[in-house]
């Protein structure tokens, strides 16, 4: 019965990667590129969900780990002409230090003081970006120079102006993240993190540290985080302060919610649909945020378990 | 100009930031200490409060050739009330239907914060605009001479304070508050209707904070983003104060209110706000009952 | 065989402002033995096992435990070491599974067992959560969702759960409260056998349970030891049958 649905779930994860690897041949430009941020949102969504969906820890300051990212990787290619692989990797590390970090210092509170805290560190590391103009441009930002716009890895030549390259780099990039996500999830460390959702009292009494596991899922969904906001960076050319604003923490947590919060496809799901609502609202009017509030307002009234946790309550226990 | 007067002028600007702040902070104050309720859509009830303003004044100004003090006034009396009807509606159809989870709450005010704001940028548009003030009146002093408005305003918050305190501390209705703040449950069984209690107490701190950007505005513009900053600082405020503390969040709205002005004096604004945000972030971490605030039950 | 002492306490206090619900408590309770707790409501009985288990801290005295002062040590650390506590309020999660409820505290034994040899995986994980789910007869609900079982077997889950553990001091909080008598009957059962693998600390409130299973019974009255002996000698005690027994 377990070995069972332990297949059905890497079937239909593996399906979903095989439909985005499909969906390039198919897509005009407009929606390959629109596509191309998706995935790149959508792991930053996923990141947010390890800790929001799995953890039960609302941050409303994720924003800081996807600019530390950002910045990690832009500034570093920019500043030091760091190749794309390194400053690549110099985002995720500024991400993992600066979650590990936050972590530290905001787990020691809880509920609402935890997401004021971390809306209120987001705000300084915004206004940091903002303090130190000279160097980032704030939020006119800088456009990164043409020696970061390719690289070579193991011998072979890599071209990020090359649209379908980009895709797919982004599209490994998610598969890797929805692999450890399910690796994380499905085994001893995710059983942990829900117990923690759940009941954390309960889980300190069945001898679990909860404040290193909780620290842990901090810097691992700041980690992944920082990921997508490198990955951003480096396909995009372009860092700015705007990835650091508030928006940008309530976006994730809008993905979340809408496609499904503790589901590893919901981000994924929420993520596109939301992104294509704004995308489509926008053609309308200046006021496209409005559509923001609203999604928030019905979700959190009607739709509290988002799209993939309403399938999985109703339909598909098994859905990790 | 010397030091002395120098710092008197600073003081003044202060004590009038200091009045605005007080009053926002105490509405957000106010329904936190009530219903536990994180209001993140209150700067926007004071957008909202000096957008209807100028829609007031301007419309009677323009429609019946009144006098600006005329116009202020109508303000002064229907933007709080437009503002307070608008949050209750909001109440009673999300928050209340959310059973006040807090986490909920959150998300859900977050929700109104973008559908309030982005409705007046649909309707008012991304102009900023100017509400002509009541009267004018220059006071001068030996060395500078300062808008009698100014001050006018202070008076004013000051007066609103008082208020807000006798009904708090001496009235009925301020007694079904602290009760309902105190044990919700035990003052539903001795019959408090909670409801309306939960309903006019998110209506009484949007309103709060209508007033003091009705104040506001003839003094600073109104515009569609307007009430970014202020819901900062209210933040800020009642955080220092400690959360739910009214005495708190008075004192420090007026330490907050005074030192900005002279902080940003000394350094460059983002730096005084970043070192600020960084310190009261510091305060909720590892002294969560505020400065000046009881110990949290 | 000489008996050990597992655990002991000295002088072991904790007050809340003027209250001493805990007071200058010296307590012992050997290796292998069934020991019951009992005293009138508010007598400090929950307040001192959540001393034991580190859930409160102590405002004053000392609590050792295999031989190792463990009075500063958090709660998770003393599971680790080997003391299990069961809730009075049922406490599972309600919405994992039966089996995931009990595979937590089987990573747990998992982890302590580590020293000694290779961690396992996943396979021995629910190798030993179904084993410990059968011990309470719940095997054949591994896949339920807890919080719709029925409160009975609510009950043993929690059992398994602590069980899971693998501790070698069970506390058992009020674990009777809201079984029926056949289901009593079970569960005293229950009890023997897991003393035969751990000690049990028994918080009890139905006397027919308490005399069925203890060794010794230790009585507590406004947060100090009244009396301490066999079944036989505290019913026997006048001190006790004034206090608390009564009827008895």
């Amino acid at each position: 019965m377990i070995q069972s649905r332990q297949s059905a779930v890497i079937i239909l994860h593996i399906a979903a990667i095989l439909l985005l690897f499909v969906l390039q041949f198919v897509l005009p430009d407009y929606h390959q590129l629109a596509m191309t941020r998706v995935m790149v949102l959508a792991i930053f969504a996923m990141g947010y969900n390890m800790l929001f969906g799995y953890t039960g820890l609302l941050s409303l300051g994720h924003a800081m780990f996807f600019a530390a990212g950002l910045y990690g990787a832009g500034l570093t290619a920019y500043y030091f002409g760091w190749s794309v692989p390194v400053a690549f990797v110099a985002g995720i590390g500024s991400g993992f230090v600066l979650s590990l970090v936050i972590g530290l210092v905001s787990l020691r509170t809880s509920g609402v003081a935890f997401m004021i805290v971390t809306m209120m560190f987001a705000q300084v590391a915004y206004l940091t970006t903002t303090y130190f103009t000279d160097y980032t441009r704030g939020e006119e930002g800088l456009v990164l120079p043409q020696a970061a716009r390719s690289f070579d890895l193991l011998g072979v030549h890599f071209d990020l102006t090359s649209a379908v390259l980009r895709y797919n780099l982004s599209l490994v990039l998610l598969a890797a993240t929805v692999a450890i996500t399910l690796l994380i999830v499905r085994g001893p460390l995710g059983r942990a993190l829900v117990a923690i959702r759940e009941n954390e009292p309960r889980t300190v009494m069945l001898g679990y540290d909860t404040f290193r596991l909780k620290l842990m899922a901090v810097t691992l969904s700041g980690t992944i985080s920082a990921m997508a906001g490198a990955t951003y960076a480096l396909l995009f050319a372009y860092i700015g302060a705007g990835f650091a604003t508030i928006q940008y923490s309530i976006e994730a947590l809008l993905f979340t919610l809408l496609g499904g919060a503790g589901t590893v496809l919901g981000p994924l799901v929420g993520t596109a649909a939301m992104f294509y609502l704004i995308d489509i609202a926008s053609s309308y009017t200046v006021a496209y945020m409005l559509a923001v509030g609203i999604a928030l307002v019905l979700l959190v009234l009607f739709f509290p378990k988002g799209i993939l946790g309403t399938i999985r309550e109703r339909w598909l226990p098994w859905l990790p | 100009m010397a030091f002395g007067p120098f710092l008197l002028l600073a003081t003044f600007e202060g004590l009038l930031q200091a009045a605005i702040l007080t009053l926002t902070a105490l509405g957000l104050s106010l329904v936190f200490g009530v219903m536990r309720v994180v209001n993140v859509a209150h700067g926007e009830f004071y957008m909202l409060g000096a957008v209807i303003a100028w829609w007031v004044s301007t419309f009677v100004s323009s429609m019946f050739g009144m006098p600006p003090a005329v116009g202020f006034i109508a303000a002064l009396i229907v933007s709080p009330l437009a503002v307070g009807a608008i949050a209750m509606v909001g109440e009673r159809l999300i928050l209340k239907r959310l059973n006040y989870n807090p986490e909920s709450t959150i998300v859900a005010t977050i929700g109104m914060l973008y559908i309030i704001q982005q409705s007046v940028l649909l309707t008012y548009g991304p102009d900023a605009r100017r509400v002509a003030a009541p009267f004018y009146y220059r006071i001068q002093l030996p060395w500078f001479g300062y808008s009698g408005y100014n001050l006018f305003v202070i008076a004013a918050a000051a007066v609103l304070l008082l208020i807000v305190w006798f009904i708090l501390s001496r009235t009925r209705i301020g007694l079904i508050m602290r009760a309902t703040q105190f044990d919700a449950e035990t003052a539903q069984a001795f019959g408090i209707p909670i409801d309306r209690v939960y309903s006019l107490v998110f209506a009484a701190g949007a309103m709060l904070a209508a007033i003091g950007a009705v104040l506001v505005v003839p003094i600073r513009q109104a515009h569609y983003l307007m009430g970014l900053d202020p819901l900062l600082l209210s933040f800020i405020t009642v955080i220092i104060g400690g959360l739910g503390s009214l005495r708190g969040t008075v004192i420090a709205a007026l330490l907050i209110g005074l030192s900005d002005g002279i902080i940003s004096v000394f350094f460059s604004p983002t730096l005084a706000k970043m070192i600020s945000t960084l310190l009261v972030a510091l305060v909720l971490v590892f002294k969560p009952e505020g400065l000046f605030g009881a110990k949290a039950r | 065989m000489a008996a050990v002492t597992l655990l002991s306490t000295s002088g072991l206090s904790r007050q809340f402002g003027g209250l001493k619900a805990v007071d200058q408590v010296d307590f012992s309770i050997r290796e292998g033995e069934i020991r019951a707790l009992i005293g009138p409501n508010g007598a400090g009985k929950t307040t001192f096992v959540s001393l034991l288990s580190g859930r409160i801290v102590p405002s004053a005295g000392r609590i050792s435990f295999a031989g190792e002062d463990i009075t500063a040590m958090p709660a998770h650390g003393r599971v680790r070491k080997g003391i299990a506590y069961t809730f009075q309020i049922t406490s599972i999660y309600p919405t994992m599974t039966a089996f995931d409820n009990v595979a937590l505290p089987v990573q747990t034994a998992l982890k302590k067992a580590k020293a000694a040899g290779p961690a396992g995986g996943a396979a021995v994980i629910a190798q030993r959560s179904l084993a410990a789910l059968e011990r309470v007869g719940l095997a054949d609900r591994a896949g339920v969702k807890a919080g719709t079982m029925s409160y009975g077997h609510q009950r043993l889950l929690e059992v398994a759960m602590g069980l899971a553990l693998e501790p070698r001091l069970l506390i058992l909080d009020e674990p009777t409260q809201g079984l029926s008598d056949g289901e009593i009957d079970n569960f005293c059962a229950l009890v023997k056998d897991i003393s035969r693998t751990a000690t049990v600390l028994l918080i009890e409130h139905n006397m027919p349970v308490v005399m069925r299973l203890a060794d010794r019974i230790t009585v507590l009255d406004r947060g100090q030891i009244l009396a301490d002996g066999t079944p036989a000698e505290i019913r026997a005690n006048p001190a006790v049958q004034a206090a608390y027994l009564g009827t008895g």
